[in-house]
């Protein structure tokens, strides 16, 4: 029983990382009906800028051994101590390392859409694919040849520091495990409420519905376009820090496998779907830690692509979906 | 511009010499229009005449090959739809196209849109601002349920009232953008007599209470003949008549478009019928047949443009 719940912990933690990322696909997918293959890149491009500022933040050697050009960050060093020791400093390093990641990821993907995408948007919609396809190659081989292949997360000092937060029995929870999960919880209220009861989430949802009459109503197409590829990459890139964070460890090639796997969570949910993005990634993540704790961790990565293909052949609208062409 | 704006003052819309052609096809040709502020006017012809895809010139879905549209002086060419919707062009859709997914209160706040301002900084913190404008945003949009008599259906999802109710609440809904000119593509098509009743006063309280000026593609004689107060007829992309609703009744042009074809087709049943009946092999009058078939045809041919411009028009989103 103990064991069980403790492999449902990891799962949940793992599965509020896959539906901050499967947000991202269902999204644009809801808008666009295009698959943003790029967005697995997000998700690592996210990651790398969060480890960059957490180690601006957090890691002496970073600003001393930095180049001339750097030098000015150097009075970074003197709010390190603060940062990395005190529970407020930790949590305003945090908020920092997880609002500049997400901004600059938003940015990005917002690029990404407005030269990738949107001269390719009345095209046939194999054309956008390939495109995403393409940007997702090109940021992989761009931040290895600027950043390189992986780079080392540093647990900040406090949260090294911390103890595993007991529940009950002998049952613990990792304390990032904890931040994980309960930061993914309050993402995704947001962002349900977000789209649910603001004027700005009404227009997404009326664009996704009917392009051509929201515009006609006087909603600017382009730029609820642009707040989705926003809204999508940033939570990614909290994921990809969060990803940093627990494994302790960024790659050029992270993203694969978690997007795919997110992807699935979308697909599970009803692509297009929020709740049923939220409610994918959640159930990919607990059932793929319950493979691998009760059969064999190799038979992880087989649940998940055993799913999607059942999916695909029973139930292609997906759990919460209503049918094959219904949408968001 | 002050000079344009000088020169057609007293129209709220000018369209001159307006043209849209694909390939082939003028599906609106060289059309001079002009609409007084305050007025109810009406555009009709028959099925394929090119008066939606006038609609959708003014509105911005297509833009004129040839001529132009003036809107308070301003030209609405290349202008994307959401800026003529914000200048005060506000439509319902033949064919409607409702937010079904939404409640039907929803659909009326997302009108609201283009009159408010609070951004995703507002949404994201909820200020206090963005709280007191999504309020303000709820009772409006509750205010134009009221006025079109659907605030008992306000938590209904919209795909689930009845088609009237529909109709009405896509009226609400392009109400809610606060219009000047509020174009309404055949309000009245399948409606019953009361529904359509109900409509002309709709509409006259549209113009009436809220001084909005309406602009009517309408096949209801009865509901054109109550409610407009100058009509333009197209048919085959040209407008081939305009004038007071008494004008237009005896101009022969007119029904010659409309009742001409059916008139000689009706006749043509009718012998068909009488030679059957009498057991003689049917044959067609051999006057007829050739120069009958081909303006049938054009008129299906151009009704079938016109459908397909229809679907176009949902695959076609602007780019860039």
């Amino acid at each position: 029983m103990e064991f069980f719940v403790q492999l449902l912990i990891d799962g949940l933690t793992l599965g509020g990382m896959y539906a901050l990322i499967a947000l991202g696909f269902t999204l644009v997918y809801g808008i666009l009906l295009m698959i943003n293959f790029a967005h697995a890149e997000m998700f690592m491009t996210g990651g790398f800028i969060g480890y960059g500022v957490l180690n601006l933040l957090s890691n002496e050697s970073t600003i001393a051994t930095a180049s001339d050009f750097f030098a000015p960050l150097s009075i970074l060093q003197s709010t390190q101590p603060f940062f990395t020791t005190t529970a407020l400093g930790f949590i305003l390093m945090m908020l920092i390392v997880f609002g500049v990641a997400a901004v600059l990821t938003g940015l990005l993907g917002m690029t990404i859409e407005r030269f990738a995408y949107r001269p390719l948007r009345n095209s046939p919609r194999l054309c956008a694919l390939i495109s995403a396809l393409g940007m997702s190659l090109f940021l992989q081989n761009f931040v290895l040849l600027a950043v390189g292949h992986r780079m080392v997360f540093p647990t900040p000092e406090f949260l090294a520091n911390l103890n595993a937060v007991p529940l009950f029995g002998s049952i613990r929870i990792a304390p990032i495990d904890l931040i994980i999960f309960v930061t993914c919880l309050v993402l995704l209220f947001t962002l349900d409420r977000f789209v649910s009861k603001s004027k700005l989430g009404k227009a997404m949802r009326a664009t996704s519905q009917d392009k051509d009459a929201a515009g006609l109503m006087g909603i600017n197409i382009n730029s609820v376009i642009a707040l989705t590829f926003f809204i999508g990459p940033a939570l990614g890139a909290v994921a990809g820090t969060f990803f940093g964070l627990k494994y302790g460890v960024v790659t050029f090639n992270m993203g694969l496998f978690p997007g795919i796997k997110a992807f699935t969570a979308a697909v599970l949910g009803g692509i297009g779907n929020l709740r049923g993005a939220m409610l994918g990634g959640f159930l990919i993540g607990v059932l793929e830690a319950l493979a691998s704790g009760y059969l064999s961790i190799a038979y992880r990565d087989v649940i998940t692509f055993a799913i999607l293909i059942l999916i695909l052949i029973f139930r292609p609208g997906g759990l919460l979906g209503e049918s094959v062409v219904e949408k968001v | 511009m002050n000079k344009v704006v000088a020169e057609h003052q007293g129209y709220l819309m000018q369209a001159t010499n307006a043209t849209i052609q694909f390939g082939g096809l003028r599906a609106v040709d060289s059309v001079n229009m002009n609409i007084e502020a305050g007025t109810i006017v009406a555009l009709i012809g028959p099925n394929g005449a090119g008066k939606t895809t006038f609609f959708n010139l003014l509105t911005g879905i297509y833009t004129p090959t040839e001529g132009e549209i003036l809107f308070e002086g301003r030209s609405v060419s290349g202008k994307k739809t959401h800026v003529i919707a914000d200048w005060g062009i506000s439509r319902t859709f033949q064919n409607i196209r409702l937010f079904k997914e939404m409640t039907v209160l929803e659909n009326v706040m997302v009108g609201r849109h283009v009159r408010t301002h609070s951004g995703f900084f507002g949404a994201t913190f909820r200020t206090p601002s963005f709280r007191r404008e999504e309020r303000q945003i709820q009772e409006d949009a509750e205010r134009w349920l009221d006025f079109v008599g659907l605030t008992d259906h306000a938590n209904d999802l919209a795909a689930n009232l009845p088609y009237g109710a529909q109709r009405r609440l896509e009226i609400a809904r392009a109400l809610a953008t606060e219009p000047k000119l509020v174009c309404l593509d055949e309000p009245a098509a399948g409606m019953n007599e009361s529904e359509s009743a109900d409509l002309d006063d709709l509409i006259l309280r549209i113009r009436d209470e809220l001084n909005i000026t309406v602009f009517l593609i309408e096949h209801d004689m009865k509901v054109v003949m109550n409610l407009a107060e100058y009509i333009y007829v197209l048919d085959f992309g040209k407008l081939i008549a305009e004038g007071l609703p008494a004008e237009i009744q005896s101009n022969p042009a007119v029904i010659e478009a409309y009742l001409g074809q059916d008139m000689e087709a009706a006749i043509k049943a009718k012998r068909q019928a009488l030679l059957e009946s009498r057991g003689e092999k049917v044959a067609t009058p051999p006057a007829t047949p050739a120069p009958e078939a081909a303006p049938e045809e054009a008129v299906m041919d151009s009704d079938g443009v016109v459908m397909v411009m229809d679907a176009d028009i949902k695959e076609k989103n602007d780019a860039a």
